[in-house]
């Protein structure tokens, strides 16, 4: 059994295409558990799951996989990464069961061994009564499960998931939250992506975030709330419902200045910022 | 930071390789399911040779030939390599699709060599297309094609047209790795699949204008033409035989130096 601490340690990493710097000097140390990389479009959100997936080359700086250079040791740490991208590699063409034993195949089991582990995994993943019908008749939320059956075939250790539910309607979103949930549970190391900051909150054990190449911020839900500034005061409109919010320093002075410039007839309440609102503090833009 | 257990590899799933060939026959075997189960791979392949046959045959054959039996065994070798054009120009297309899905991409995550999901569109491309000049060569002795060529001929003509078939799919298939979609690769192959009409392949060059004839004497598809027929009628094609197996090796070469050059640097499109 290895005990390890460290997933992913990176250390100043750095990517360009031509002149655009896309990751600046990124250093980061990622342990077990769900670990959720938030940012804007544009933040470089996916070159660093590409870069840690072997498909994009370092510019500078260093990035190990449970101790696996990614450059020196390309195949090894290919052996202990899956990888679910943006856009779903399922081949529509093929059954479910027909991906996965393709997968298992170039993945080095036998035949039989493909197609065991084919099965298991369609069970796992609630696709078995679809197991036999071409992926490209599949429902959106059907596809991604699969396309994340597709990564597990060989049960890494670590796995990237690049927006795993974009797209997806709500009920598929949880649905696949529950099953990153049981593989973390099980032990597979999770860095995922998302624009939705919903997804982060309820799924992440760390979050990081990321703002134009850098990482501006790395803690737990709450840590990011509280090293955000203070609470915001929102002012509720006839019905109870938030009709604007206004945010202050934390300090009761600040707070207590706030709801005077109010008309005292006013009905607020104070709560703590959500993490849109400190992403949107730490990186000046929406996360989404 | 709290330290946990992270899992070991499942027992089920030993750290083992793939064999050095096994890469190879899943890529052809998932090729080989797309063309079965595509109806227009499967229309391109049975009904284009068929109503190739009958159209230059029954409507051209008349006109040009005088006799559309003499024509049909002066047409038959143009209307394989016609086809073999129809057939591996869909292979840009599939190229193209794993460019620009996730395919690419979990493929290179994988410990297996890339290249090897080109490998698998170009033998489905070839037994494809091998398949439909079995399809015309039928039809054509339907119609009364009368091959006089014996077991080495066959053999000769039968590797001259895989030959050419490997070329051009091979070149289809780089088309497919630089075209921006599925739809801009079928579209840069067209200039392909118009060889054979300015070739020797329908009319001897002989009928037409000088500037054309100057082309359709220096272009692959006319010696390949002259080589096959000859071949296929029994008779030695001499020197036509040196040129049509010159142009289809140096357009593979061609393709395959381009292919080894521009396939690691392709990403996948979707990023950026």
């Amino acid at each position: 059994m290895t005990y390890t601490d460290e997933v992913l340690v990176l250390d100043d990493v750095t990517k360009r295409f031509g002149a655009h710097t896309v990751l600046d000097g990124v250093s980061w140390r990622i342990g077990p558990g769900i670990t959720a990389l938030l940012g804007p479009n544009g933040a470089g959100k996916t070159t660093l799951i590409r870069i840690v997936s072997t498909l994009e080359h370092l510019d500078g700086g260093r990035l190990t996989v449970l101790g696996h250079d990614v450059v020196r040791e390309r195949r090894t740490v290919q052996q202990l990464l899956g990888l679910t991208g943006q856009h779903t590699a399922v081949d529509g063409m093929l059954s479910g069961t027909e991906n996965l034993v393709m997968v298992g195949r170039l993945l080095g089991l036998s035949r039989l061994d493909a197609r065991r582990r084919a099965g298991e995994l369609l069970d796992q993943f609630d696709l078995a009564d679809a197991a036999r019908r071409r992926a490209g008749t599949y429902s959106g939320g059907m596809r991604r499960r699969l396309d994340l059956a597709m990564s597990l075939v060989r049960a890494p250790r670590v796995l990237l998931l690049d927006e795993p539910t974009t797209g997806l309607d709500p009920r598929s979103r949880r649905a696949l939250w529950e099953q990153v949930r049981r593989l973390a549970d099980d032990g597979t190391a999770v860095l995922l992506t998302t624009q939705y900051l919903e997804e982060a909150d309820a799924l992440a054990d760390r979050i990081a975030v990321l703002d134009s190449g850098r990482l501006v911020a790395e803690g737990t839900a709450a840590e990011l709330k509280a090293g955000a500034g203070g609470d915001v005061v929102e002012v509720l409109d006839e019905h109870g419902q938030p009709s604007g919010a206004l945010s202050t320093d934390g300090t009761a002075g600040h707070v207590a200045s706030v709801l005077r410039s109010l008309p005292g007839t006013a009905r607020v309440q104070v709560r703590r910022p959500t993490l849109d609102e400190v992403v949107l503090q730490l990186t000046g833009k929406d996360a989404a | 930071m709290t330290t946990v257990a992270v899992r070991e590899p499942l027992a089920t799933t030993p750290p083992v390789r793939p064999g050095v060939l096994t890469p190879f026959t899943v890529f052809v075997g998932r090729s080989l399911r797309h063309s079965l189960r595509d109806p227009e791979a499967l229309l391109m392949g049975i009904a284009l040779p068929t109503l190739l046959m009958l159209v230059f045959t029954f409507v051209f054959g008349g006109a040009i030939g005088g006799d559309s039996r003499a024509y049909i065994d002066y047409v038959t070798p143009g209307i394989i390599l016609l086809c073999a054009g129809y057939g591996a120009a869909t292979t840009a297309v599939a190229v193209s699709r794993d460019m620009t899905t996730g395919t690419i991409d979990r493929v290179r995550t994988m410990p297996v060599p890339g290249v090897a999901l080109l490998v698998g569109h170009t033998v489905a491309s070839l037994l494809r297309n091998l398949f439909s000049t079995a399809v015309v060569i039928l039809v054509g002795v339907l119609l009364g094609f009368r091959p006089a060529a014996g077991p080495v001929e066959w053999l000769a003509a039968v590797g001259l047209v895989a030959l050419w078939i490997l070329a051009i799919t091979a070149l289809f298939a780089f088309l497919g790795l630089v075209a921006g979609s599925a739809e801009a690769a079928s579209g840069y192959g067209f200039i392909l699949l118009f060889l054979p009409y300015a070739s020797s392949a329908f009319v001897p060059v002989a009928t037409m204008p000088s500037w054309l004839r100057v082309f359709a004497e220096h272009q692959p598809i006319t010696p390949l033409t002259e080589s096959i027929r000859a071949l296929l009628a029994g008779v030695s094609p001499g020197g036509d035989a040196v040129a049509a197996v010159l142009w289809p090796l140096g357009v593979l070469a061609v393709a395959l130096v381009l292919t080894a050059w521009r396939f690691p640097r392709t990403r996948s499109r979707l990023v950026h």
